[in-house]
């Protein structure tokens, strides 16, 4: 079966616990880590992770609450994309 | 394995919608509503009011599930229909007041439809009549004074001229009356707002106040409005020192991403909602956000003040660019596609008005290659209707001879001069009331008739 991912970036300022706070949110939800990237922007910090909610016990809007929430607790802009708009954009 | 797209790439997206207000300005869905032709006109009402809220009833909602979907913006949900003089016939009467009166209850049928649905402007109290008028088609114009000022979303507009057929003067006429009436049943003239006419006006277009769901379409199709000075704007703030071609360059990329964003969520709206997807318009629409305004993206490129010399050729590259790159990512291309200088909503444009380097010959000037004409253009409340009649004249000719769309929607202000500030408020702005020549086309336009279908050739 195909995969469905979604981009799931979050950015601030940097601190400990960003991306295991995020993680278990997705472990929670059976939604599997494929891949994740780091980059410092000056003192930002932004981390992007591909997921995969194939087998995700909730449906994307409410992965997307649970982590758009988890970043104001953090002071982090969380974002929770499908990946399709991003494969638009930028792959011909 | 490497992520499969670059961190760089992903925070660009993010950054074209967070800050550069990248969005989908509008989703229009267009129904056929000619199944709903009756000589009863309460039966009428019910089928238009069943078809419409039946075929749109899931609309917004779809529409904002996709929207967090891909976390792109949809900014307007709306509804064009098939133009209603061509319902209209089959249930007027020998008399024109009573006449009119069935036409206002259609209209206010449509609107409180589209309030149901919860979108918020529907579009298609129009008629074509470029070459004539039929008995329907007046009524209606006579008609839209008292619709615009009893409706909250229904939009009017009227195809008076066209390459093919000529200009229809005495419509012409018609509607700088209307024009002149709704001013003066609405608070500011703000009826105004949702009335335009057209020149080449096209079957497809998303955006209000011009969607209407022409003739030659099918039973239902949704178009997708696209906009984004801001993001535009940003590529020229990035690229300060490139020559012209180069600038274009970036702008051609930046329209094929902005398109491809909207091909996406157009093609999916439409299979949700169990539609045909229609054309994506790749056009360049300001908002009173900060950054949206397509005069300042002139003014990034070079000009001083907009309206001032090099403010025609600007634009016109850039939405050159823009549709460039935007061709090759939609399936479809139509409806306007070209700049929108909407004066009360951009407020780039109301700077310039008040520096003084915008005026209404120059807007005309640019309609002529790029733009899609008098948009939002508050004048004194004390034009003379002639010379509405005469500004329209002007417009819609530049269509006409040039073989493309063009438009006015102009305000008179009741009780303003020229100079005074109005408030329209919310989406529609705010502006200075625009000077209008002193001097009137009265003869001209009280001969009437018709300008005739121009020759294609020999054109210069």
């Amino acid at each position: 079966m195909e995969k469905e991912l979604v981009v799931v970036t979050a950015m601030g300022l940097d601190r400990t616990g960003i991306v295991a706070s995020i993680s278990s949110i997705l472990a929670e939800n059976r939604v599997n880590i494929e891949d994740i990237s780091q980059t410092i922007l000056g003192k930002y910090f932004a981390m992007i992770m591909l997921v995969d909610i194939t087998n995700s016990k909730v449906s994307l809007e409410k992965l997307q609450q649970h982590l758009v929430k988890r970043g104001e607790e953090m002071g982090l802009e969380v974002k929770v994309q499908h990946e399709n708009v991003f494969k638009a954009m930028h792959r011909v | 394995m490497p992520l499969v797209y670059a961190p760089k790439e992903i925070l660009e997206t993010i950054r074209m919608i967070t800050v550069q207000n990248l969005d989908v300005r509008t989703v229009t869905l267009g129904i056929n509503l000619r199944e709903c032709c009756d000589s009863d006109i309460d039966r009428m009402k019910e089928k238009i009011y069943l078809k419409i809220t039946s075929e749109a009833e899931g609309l917004v909602q779809t529409a904002n599930r996709i929207q967090s979907k891909y976390g792109v913006p949809i900014i307007n949900k709306r509804i064009a229909v098939t133009p209603v003089s061509l319902l209209l016939s089959p249930a007027l009467t020998r008399n024109l007041e009573e006449s009119k009166a069935r036409a206002v209850e259609v209209a206010k049928c449509l609107d409180r439809a589209a309030r149901k649905v919860n979108v918020n402007f529907i579009g298609g109290y129009s008629a074509i009549v470029y070459k004539d008028m039929s008995c329907a088609d007046r009524v209606l114009i006579e008609s839209i004074p008292q619709v615009l000022a009893g409706t909250e979303t229904l939009c009017s507009s009227i195809m008076a001229a066209s390459t093919k057929a000529g200009l229809n003067m005495d419509a012409v006429n018609l509607v700088a009356r209307a024009i002149k009436e709704t001013a003066s049943r609405t608070s500011d003239g703000i009826g105004c707002c949702r009335l335009v006419v057209f020149a080449n006006a096209p079957e497809d277009n998303p955006f209000m106040a011009g969607a209407f769901f022409g003739i030659g379409e099918g039973d239902n199709a949704l178009n997708v409005g696209l906009s984004g000075p801001g993001v535009i704007k940003a590529v020229l703030e990035e690229n300060r020192n490139q020559s012209l071609n180069e600038l274009a360059e970036e702008i051609k990329k930046m329209g094929f991403k902005i398109t491809r964003a909207g091909q996406l969520i157009g093609k999916e709206l439409a299979k949700d909602l169990g539609v045909r997807f229609g054309i994506i318009d790749l056009s360049l629409a300001p908002t009173m956000i900060a950054g949206d305004s397509v005069a300042e993206i002139v003014e990034s490129i070079g000009v001083e003040s907009f309206g001032a010399p090099g403010s025609t050729a600007a634009l016109a590259m850039l939405i050159d660019a823009v549709k460039k790159g935007g061709i090759m990512a939609a399936e479809n291309v139509g409806g306007l596609s070209g700049v929108f200088i909407s004066v009360s909503e951009d407020a780039g444009a109301l700077r310039a008005l008040e520096r003084g380097s915008l005026s209404l010959e120059k807007l005309e000037a640019m309609s002529s290659v790029c733009s899609v004409g008098l948009d939002m253009v508050a004048i004194p409340g004390d034009t003379p209707v002639e010379s509405i009649a005469g500004i329209i004249a002007d417009e819609l000719m530049i269509g006409v001879m040039n073989n493309k769309t063009t438009a006015v929607r102009i305000i008179p202000v009741p009780n303003r001069k020229a100079g005074e500030y109005v408030e329209f408020g919310g989406l529609l702005g705010s502006s200075r009331v625009m000077p209008v020549s002193r001097f009137v086309p009265r003869k001209l336009v009280q001969r009437g008739g018709r300008i005739p279908a121009p020759m294609r050739s020999l054109n210069n």
